[in-house]
């Protein structure tokens, strides 16, 4: 690590694809009514990643975060990632 | 010929398909550790069910980074037989040796029960086979439900890929027997090349009669007379 970097936070997203089918979502909706809740359209689940970690520059650190979603947090056959980036 | 059953953290078929070969089918087997990266001369790895790496992330996400799983990949890519079972099956995908990817079973629900599934493709796991005859082997997995796009889709049946549909016991493609919802009854594909074979049914679970049923030998002894040269 050299002195210029800075460790930084980042937050992952990663959902299915639209058009996937969602069955843990489906099943959430369901019990959503069932509870009594009105006028819920759609359920999609997902998962959120929170990663701390050194970098010299926010566009280093977008790239880095981009590559770790896109090899292991998310499968891209299935699955949509979104990366946030914040200090 | 020498079969090789990995072991990854979470691997709970691993000692059920070791003795399928080397009880049932009487052939040579070795036990190989995901630290290793020496394959020890085996003709067809064996990726068995389970849960690896606890199932975190995503079913076979990090299993699929071991350090054997490089050379599991190149041995794929120079024709040798790779059979993916169940959690060896989500394994495959994961590593891209197969195309798709397992969704939640539509139920939520772990499946564990005896299927029937029709024998769609005559491939190096199913040369003892007749087409469209039905097997009978057990599933046990929460997250079988195959899915690929439509495009996807379109290329395997075209490459003649499936190798394996769910089906009811006359052997008619039907819904109503299809445990997980998996995307057009898919219970099993092969690689282009035919040579890696993924299935979510456990045929190392089925080799004698007092469990229920025999036909898990049906694909073992299909390995043994292609790696024999018994058939192409």
């Amino acid at each position: 690590m050299s002195k210029k970097e800075k460790l930084n936070k980042a937050k992952v997203y990663v959902r299915l694809k639209e058009g996937v089918l969602d069955p843990q979502g489906t099943t959430i909706n369901r019990a959503l009514e069932d509870m009594g809740y009105k006028g819920i359209e759609e359920v999609r689940s997902g998962r959120f990643f929170e990663i701390s970690f050194y970098s010299a520059s926010k566009k280093e650190a977008l790239k880095l975060v981009t590559s770790i979603s896109d090899k292991l947090l998310a499968n891209p056959v299935i699955e949509d990632f979104k990366v946030e980036i914040s200090k | 010929m020498k079969f090789g059953v990995i072991i990854f953290p979470g691997s709970n078929c691993d000692y059920d398909a070791y003795q399928m070969v080397k009880s049932v089918i009487k052939e040579e087997v070795e036990f190989l550790w995901h630290q290793e990266k020496e394959l020890k001369d085996c003709d067809c790895l064996i990726l068995p069910g389970g849960f690896s790496y606890g199932d975190y992330l995503r079913t076979g996400a990090i299993a699929r980074f071991a350090p054997i799983m490089k050379e599991v990949y190149n041995f794929a890519e120079n024709g040798g037989l790779v059979i993916g079972i169940c959690n060896g099956f989500q394994i495959l995908l994961e590593t891209n040796l197969l195309p798709g990817a397992m969704l939640r079973n539509s139920s939520l629900r772990f499946v564990c029960k005896y299927v029937y599934v029709r024998v769609e493709e005559n491939t190096p796991f199913t040369n003892t086979c007749q087409k469209s005859q039905v097997l009978k082997i057990p599933v046990a997995h929460t997250d079988g439900n195959y899915y690929i796009s439509e495009e996807g889709l379109k290329e395997l049946k075209d490459n003649n890929q499936i190798v394996f549909r769910y089906c009811n016991p006359q052997g008619e493609i039907d819904p109503n027997y299809n445990p997980n919802g998996a995307l057009d009854n898919i219970a099993g594909i092969c690689n282009l090349k035919r040579n890696v074979l993924g299935m979510m049914p456990h045929p190392e679970r089925c080799g004698e009669k007092i469990l229920g049923s025999e036909d898990g030998r049906y694909i073992f002894e299909s390995i043994i007379n292609f790696v024999k040269g018994k058939v192409n």
